[in-house]
């Protein structure tokens, strides 16, 4: 399993970040939560639990089942980016929320402003069960505490209609293209710069980019060029999953970037639409559970997470999403729901797939060289605002 | 008077009007029964089957109880409030009346989304957990307002004398508050706490910012209508809003005689 | 006249004499009591979440922990001054507002006037209840509506495709918030200027006749003045309430559809930039405090 590319780049991420510049925040000194004791043992349910969660990851086919076996009641808010979750995670979840299903992009946010608790994953039986590399990513580990149980990673797909195009599209381009005016869409979300830089690898190499998330203010103007020249072409930016399948059901785009989530949606009510990843890579994501610091049910929280952890339970939500579980043991469970859907998701040889994955991370002004010249992520707002005029 | 022509045309335009204002609300009563659970038009069949599915939706309970508790507690508490300040605007004659009545319009007068965050604002440096009490805090805010303007409005309509009359005949200030200018006002009171309730029943742009994971019933609804899974039962829970939130405003008006209804803008 | 201040009897017995003996030689005491709850309740909680809000208006935030930085900063608001995106998604809700409240002055007041001066008595009863009616019903439910109507698939469409016309394809467009706006503020206006119109003095019209202006003159010259404050006051509703919706763009609205409401919106649930929506809540507040000023100049608030 050749994770290392990731690890080493998160590893770059943490240590980077403790410059004395006040935008990336002080990641040199131990997360505020460190010294919070983890449970050492589950204790009975207390009826509730709320969940901060992206759209289908609390699907009622297994979210009831839990409310039977445990008590819990499960309730959820679905957030349409990583920005949300923070902000609704903001002030260790405000005693409202129990956890959230973050994405690398938030992870070391939550940490470091201590809105997030350490976790015992040896409350967490499956945990042994868990790739190697997903037991301690660094996006969710430090120093040997874990922030959070990691969930299951995927990628961002090309979701486009069969009908305007009968052959799969090879290229990102047709999001760019000019042709397709008015019938694309694509997620409201900041970090969707990446996915132009992403696209700039391939198409402009002389601008050198190596990482989507660490970009030189010239790589990053470029992206931001790409994006406003396609900003014209877009019929709606999607903040929420439905918002993507209700703009496709209704004939109202026929290409955009996607969760394979929506494809799955789309498929089952008969939309003929299908997904793809393009010769230039995609950018994907990896997700943690992870404890809000006031957590008012956090023995719910750990029953939740012992749950979703187990074979069954990853293999059917991999199955709904359409991502790939960290459970070794969830492949031979989606092979029996679903034939074929074990190699369709990479469940069982991740390692070279993985690593075509451009996992999103928070970008920082420190770049992989050590040099301070990448653009943080509070700019990557502000040109996000500006692009969508 | 008008020309006959022009009489026409502006009855025609009239009845244009008033279309194009009942035709949307008549729609999602149509869709409340329709059996398919795509929103397409025309409308493939009736049926009350969604009615139960969502009286048996467990989240649909939890947020109609919570809209209920949020507005008989904002109501209760504009109620007292509102009629107070009236009472104190009606007597007062120094300079402060201009600038108090001013205050008690804001509210209203200043975009929901500013009173939203600016609540917001407020209870997370008060470290106050969103909450229902920050619900209702917001709700009875602008509560205040609705009832307030009706009381006084009753209030200024009321004749002087009476009550001096009613000193005349020997009664103390008690009494006559008690005997005459309470039955007097009670009807707009009412008028004012039918009004109040209905705006917090379908408030949505300032709850937004002063609800925690709670949802109240129009919070539920934005969500499910972003969230496009459960249309069906947005449709039925969409028509009782429209009925809860109409019917106390009818009765508002049979009170007052409806000019106390339209004293107040609805679209919080 | 408060009755207050007119000849008070002495306060017969029982054992509040001694407070009411207090309220009769201090007779500012009893409004101020009375005023007290409320007035207590309006500047503890609102003032003190407006001056909070004015506040933290002129803090930042840590971009990283989005944790708020106290330090006083004009930064947010340079931001607004300097960037153009600003100034596009600025221009494009105030634009907007006026569209509304041009379309719907348009649409009110031919109905307006119907109803103060051509029906009947019991006419005018029934279509002020059925104008207040929607106004009252609920204002999600009235946007949802027009998201039903709106839709591919939807009434409008389909309406236009069984006469043989093209599908309009409006939805997700500014022109559907447009529309969906004039809908929902419309009662907003015609109330108002009903109570305007209703208010001329028929013994005007009649003497305009005697001088020899014919009928449309007399209204042009005659009742489009003395029914313009009215306008203006309904105004008053359009325009504030366009500026600070964000409700209806995220709805019905497209690519091209952030206001104000919706920058606001999403720096305080996503961004988690208090700070800067606070700034940007400072200018739908300046707006409307000028055109409030403008609308008092044209004798708005008399007339309602």
């Amino acid at each position: 399993m050749r994770f290392s590319a990731l690890a080493a780049v998160a590893m770059l991420v943490v240590a980077g970040c403790g410059s004395s510049n006040p935008n990336t925040g002080n990641t040199l000194a131990p997360p505020p939560t460190a010294s919070l004791k983890p449970l050492d043992k589950v204790g009975p349910g207390e009826g509730q639990l709320n969940l901060i969660a992206w759209e289908g990851y609390v699907d009622d086919s297994w979210a009831k089942p839990f409310t039977q076996q445990t008590g819990c009641v499960v309730s959820s808010k679905y957030a349409g980016s990583s920005d949300e979750m923070v902000s609704l995670m903001k002030d260790g979840g405000g005693g409202q929320y129990d956890m959230v299903s973050a994405s690398g992009d938030a992870d070391l946010r939550l940490i470091y402003s201590g809105d997030v608790r350490p976790m015992n994953e040896k409350l967490i039986p499956d945990w042994t069960n868990f790739q190697t590399f997903f037991k301690n990513p660094p996006y969710n580990t430090i120093s040997g505490i874990h922030y959070g149980i990691s969930l299951q990673w995927g990628p961002n797909t090309l979701l486009y209609s069969t009908k305007k195009f009968p052959n799969k599209p090879t290229s990102w381009q047709v999001i760019y293209d000019p042709a397709n005016k008015g019938l694309i869409t694509v997620p409201d979300n900041p970090i969707q710069i990446a996915d132009a830089a992403l696209y700039l690898m391939k198409t402009q190499p002389s601008l050198g980019i190596k990482d989507p998330y660490e970009l030189t203010k010239k790589q990053f103007d470029a992206s931001v060029a790409l994006l406003t020249t396609q900003r014209p072409l877009i019929k709606k930016y999607w903040a929420l999953a439905s918002d993507e399948i209700s703009l496709f059901q209704n004939g109202d785009v026929v290409v955009g970037a996607a969760w394979p989530y929506q494809t799955i949606q789309l498929k089952a009510a008969g939309a003929a639409v299908d997904e793809t990843i393009p010769a230039e890579g995609a950018t994907g994501w990896g997700d943690t559970w992870m404890l809000a610091t006031k957590a008012p049910h956090p023995n719910c929280a750990y029953l939740w997470t012992q749950y979703v952890s187990t074979a069954k339970i990853q293999a059917e939500q991999a199955l709904f999403f359409g991502e790939t579980p960290v459970n070794t043991q969830a492949c031979a469970q989606m092979e029996a729901l679903q034939a074929g859907s074990c190699a369709q998701y990479h469940a069982d040889a991740a390692g070279t797939y993985f690593d075509t994955i451009k996992f999103w991370k928070t970008p920082i002004a420190t770049c992989a060289d050590g040099s301070q010249t990448c653009i943080p992520y509070d700019q990557w707002v502000s040109a996000w605002t500006t692009i969508k005029g | 008077m008008e020309g006959f022509w022009t009489r026409m045309v502006l009855r025609l335009w009239a009845a244009l009007i008033l279309l194009f204002l009942f035709v949307p609300i008549v729609l999602i009563f149509l869709y409340a029964f329709n059996t398919s659970n795509i929103q397409s038009w025309p409308i493939p069949g009736l049926t009350l089957k969604w009615f139960t599915s969502t009286w048996n939706d467990p989240d649909v309970r939890r947020a109609l109880t919570l809209s209920l508790q949020a507005g008989l507690v904002a109501t209760t508490l504009a109620l007292v409030l509102g009629s107070l300040a009236a009472f104190a605007i009606y007597r007062m004659t120094w300079f402060g009346k201009e600038v108090v009545s001013l205050l008690f319009i804001l509210p209203l007068a200043l975009p929901g989304i500013v009173t939203g965050i600016a609540l917001n604002a407020f209870f997370s440096f008060g470290g106050i957990t969103l909450s229902l009490l920050t619900i209702v805090v917001g709700h009875t805010t602008f509560c205040i307002v609705v009832v307030y303007n009706n009381v006084l409005a009753r209030l200024r309509r009321t004749q002087g004398s009476l009550l001096e009359a009613a000193m005349d005949l020997g009664a103390n200030g008690f009494q006559v508050f008690r005997d005459i200018t309470l039955p007097l006002i009670s009807t707009s009171v009412v008028a004012g706490s039918m009004l109040a309730f209905a705006l917090s029943f379908d408030e949505v742009i300032v709850t937004t910012f002063t609800a925690g994971a709670q949802n109240t019933l129009p919070l539920w609804i934005f969500g499910a209508i972003r969230l496009g899974q459960r249309l069906p039962e947005v449709n039925v829970v969409v028509s009782f809003v429209i009925l809860v939130t109409i019917i106390p405003v009818l009765i508002a008006a049979r009170l007052t005689g409806s000019g106390g209804a339209a004293r107040v803008p609805a679209a919080r | 006249m408060s009755v207050a201040t007119a000849r008070r009897p002495r306060p017969k017995g029982g054992g509040a004499v001694p407070f009411a003996g207090l309220l009769w030689r201090l007779p500012w005491l009893r409004p101020l009591l009375l005023l007290a709850p409320p007035l207590a309740w309006f500047v503890v909680i609102y003032l003190a979440s407006l001056a909070t809000l004015l506040i933290t208006a002129f803090w930042t935030i840590n971009p990283f922990t989005t944790q708020i930085v106290q330090v006083w900063s004009t930064d947010n608001f340079q931001r607004i001054i300097n960037e153009p995106a600003y100034h596009s998604i600025i221009s494009r809700t105030v634009i907007m507002a006026a569209a509304v409240t041009v379309t719907d002055a348009v649409l009110a007041f031919p109905f307006a006037y119907y109803m103060a001066r051509v029906a009947s008595r019991r006419a005018q009863t029934l279509l002020f209840a059925a104008v207040l009616l929607p106004l009252w019903a609920s204002y999600l439910a009235r946007v949802y509506a027009w998201i039903l109507i709106l839709n591919h698939n939807g009434v409008l469409n389909w309406s236009l495709q069984s006469i043989g016309l093209p599908p309009a394809n409006i939805g997700y467009t500014n022109i559907a918030m447009w529309v969906v706006f004039s809908y929902i503020w419309l009662p907003f206006m015609i109330i108002p200027t009903y109570a305007a119109l209703e208010r001329v003095p028929e013994t005007l019209l009649e003497a305009a006749a005697d001088l020899g202006a014919r009928r449309w003159r007399a209204v042009r010259d005659v009742m489009l003045p003395l029914a313009l404050p009215g306008v203006v006051a309904g105004s008053i509703f359009t325009f504030s309430l366009t500026l600070g919706d964000y409700i209806t763009p995220i709805l019905v609205g497209g690519a091209g559809s952030s206001f104000i409401g919706n920058v606001i919106y999403s720096n305080v649930g996503i961004a988690n930039n208090i700070p800067f929506a606070a700034s940007l809540a400072a200018v739908p507040v300046a707006i409307m405090a000028v055109y409030l000023l403008l609308a008092q100049r044209l004798g708005a608030f008399e007339a309602f």
